[in-house]
């Protein structure tokens, strides 16, 4: 075994290199060009003083209030999100369609489409509908969550246990009484626990939609950086971080208590 | 689960819990000048919008090949760049393999850190520190790797048998010893597997990298939509589908050869 395996793994590394040599070698490495340590050295100094005056104003336009309103989009997003994918998933689930094969692929196919455009395709096109603002990269966060929702509700629908249907079905339960007694009881947990998750998805693709015009702190930390305000870029950075962490540990509560 | 659990025996429960969601969504819908009212009666926007969006220039194909490769390849590259350092990084964030609380917690904390900045602006900030190029976008896509996978990986090293660990503590092995032969041979097959599931994602995420400037598909997508050419933008949109798809099937199939 032993000289067998040592060929072996010298051909995997032999792929490997190779695969990165091809993966490298004409991509277009000049953009590193400008880059020098100094300047590196410089930027790190600058992001080392927060410009903590920027952290609350008064005016609107400040760390604290921008932040609240990108978790108050995401927040609006994945509510739209959760309530509009739901007919979705009753198109897409393959369990609820027992004979019919083309439906469930149907919604399965409308699901992956939703999904494929980047969310800020989506912020571009509701900016048109509604206007630059925040309601726009709520709009566009929620009909990303459709697609994404969409897919995970429908997944877990199908991996559902169907002993509790098939009894309401015995006692002759109609298929709204069978979704009420015996599939929402066992999915509600289970879906609160992927939109809690999706929240704070959310909130992290809120804070990037600022950069189409579509609301939230993105648009500030755009404009720090092309203006090269290190230290509005790391008061910015820090809230984002802080925000995330904290939501995180917040969710991550909630879903352990759900389970 | 007994009856009295379910959500119609706790009906007080569950009312409270929709009441204070609903407070909360008026309240960021509120924040964020939510009009819905608006988005409804100016849907015809958006219909002429898709109008244009579904008249894609498929002449315009060829000229996207060369963008198209190379997204793949800058993917390829950032997600092997990324694998290489989140490797001994999870190791190191693990008290099964270190042993040591404070060396855990302090790759924890900045594998944490690095996990809740947004990729987007990761790449903006990237951009203004390396400058614009294909070269940025792989080290974007590299230290996103890093932070999802790392992740992963150290999860699922806190779930490994522990016997061979201590056949080979009990012969004298020292920390590195242990990690090279009883902890990687657990956990190989899984770290391959989340290379193909980072590498999906990254190829779905670098579409939009190029929108700051990091190279790819994306800024053949912001020139379309820059210059108002939504018969572009919807080939751009479904050229990516297409590869999305593509990749997602391969490793998919992948996927269940490894396991």
């Amino acid at each position: 075994m032993g000289k067998n395996s040592n060929l072996k793994k010298i051909a995997y590394l032999a792929l490997f290199i190779f695969v990165v040599w091809f993966c490298a070698y004409d991509l277009n490495w000049s953009g590193l060009d400008g880059f020098s340590w100094g300047s590196l050295k410089f930027i790190l100094k600058n992001l080392m003083q927060p410009e903590w005056s920027y952290f609350y104003n008064g005016s609107k336009e400040d760390v604290f209030s921008l932040m609240i309103m990108t978790v108050c989009i995401a927040f609006v997003g994945t509510a739209i999100g959760t309530v509009l994918c739901l007919p979705f998933v009753l198109i897409a689930s393959r369990n609820l369609w027992k004979r019919n094969v083309i439906i469930p692929k149907i919604g399965k196919f409308i699901l992956d489409v939703l999904r494929s455009f980047p969310e800020l395709v989506y912020a571009i096109i509701f900016i048109k509908v509604v206007g630059p603002g925040p309601f726009a990269g709520a709009l566009a966060i929620g009909v990303h969550q459709i697609g994404m929702l969409g897919k995970l509700f429908t997944e877990e629908m199908e991996k559902m246990d169907e002993v509790p249907v098939e009894a309401c079905h015995a006692v002759g339960a109609n298929g709204i009484q069978t979704m009420f007694y015996a599939r929402i009881p066992q999915l509600l947990p289970l879906y609160a626990s992927l939109v809690l998750n999706h929240f704070e998805i959310g909130v992290r693709s809120a804070s990037t939609l600022g950069l189409v015009g579509a609301g939230g702190i993105g648009a500030t930390l755009i404009f720090a950086i092309q203006a090269r305000k290190w230290g509005r870029v790391s008061i910015v950075l820090l809230a984002i971080i802080v925000t995330v962490f904290v939501l995180d540990m917040f969710t991550g509560w909630i879903r352990k208590k759900l389970r | 689960m007994q009856i009295k659990d379910t959500v119609h025996f706790q009906w007080y429960k569950s009312a409270f819990v929709v009441f204070v969601i609903a407070i909360c969504f008026i309240g960021s819908a509120m924040n964020i000048e939510a009009t819905f009212m608006e988005a409804l009666g100016n849907l015809d926007q958006m219909v002429k919008f898709l109008k244009k969006l579904s008249q894609p220039d498929f002449s315009y194909i060829p000229q996207l090949m060369g963008p198209l490769v190379k997204t793949l390849k800058m993917s390829a590259l950032g997600t092997m760049l990324g694998m290489v350092f989140a490797i001994p990084c999870s190791f190191l964030a693990t008290e099964v393999a270190t042993q040591n609380k404070y060396i855990t917690g302090f790759f924890r904390l900045i594998l944490n850190i690095i996990r809740t900045i947004p990729n987007l602006l990761l790449a903006a900030i990237l951009v203004a520190v390396l400058g614009i190029g294909e070269a940025t976008g792989v080290i974007t896509i590299a230290v996103f790797t890093f932070g999802l996978v790392s992740q992963l990986i150290y999860e699922s090293i806190e779930t490994i048998e522990f016997e061979p660990i201590e056949a080979n503590e009990s012969v004298g092995a020292n920390r590195l010893q242990i990690a090279v032969w009883s902890i990687w041979p657990q956990i190989m097959n899984k770290v391959l597997a989340y290379f193909l599931y980072a590498f999906e994602i990254n190829v779905r995420a670098s579409t939009v990298l190029g929108y700051v400037g990091a190279g790819g598909i994306g800024v053949t997508l912001s020139a379309s939509l820059g210059l108002f050419r939504y018969d572009r933008v919807s080939i751009v949109i479904i050229s990516i589908f297409v590869v999305v798809l593509i990749v997602d099937s391969v490793s998919e199939a992948l996927q269940r050869r490894l396991a």
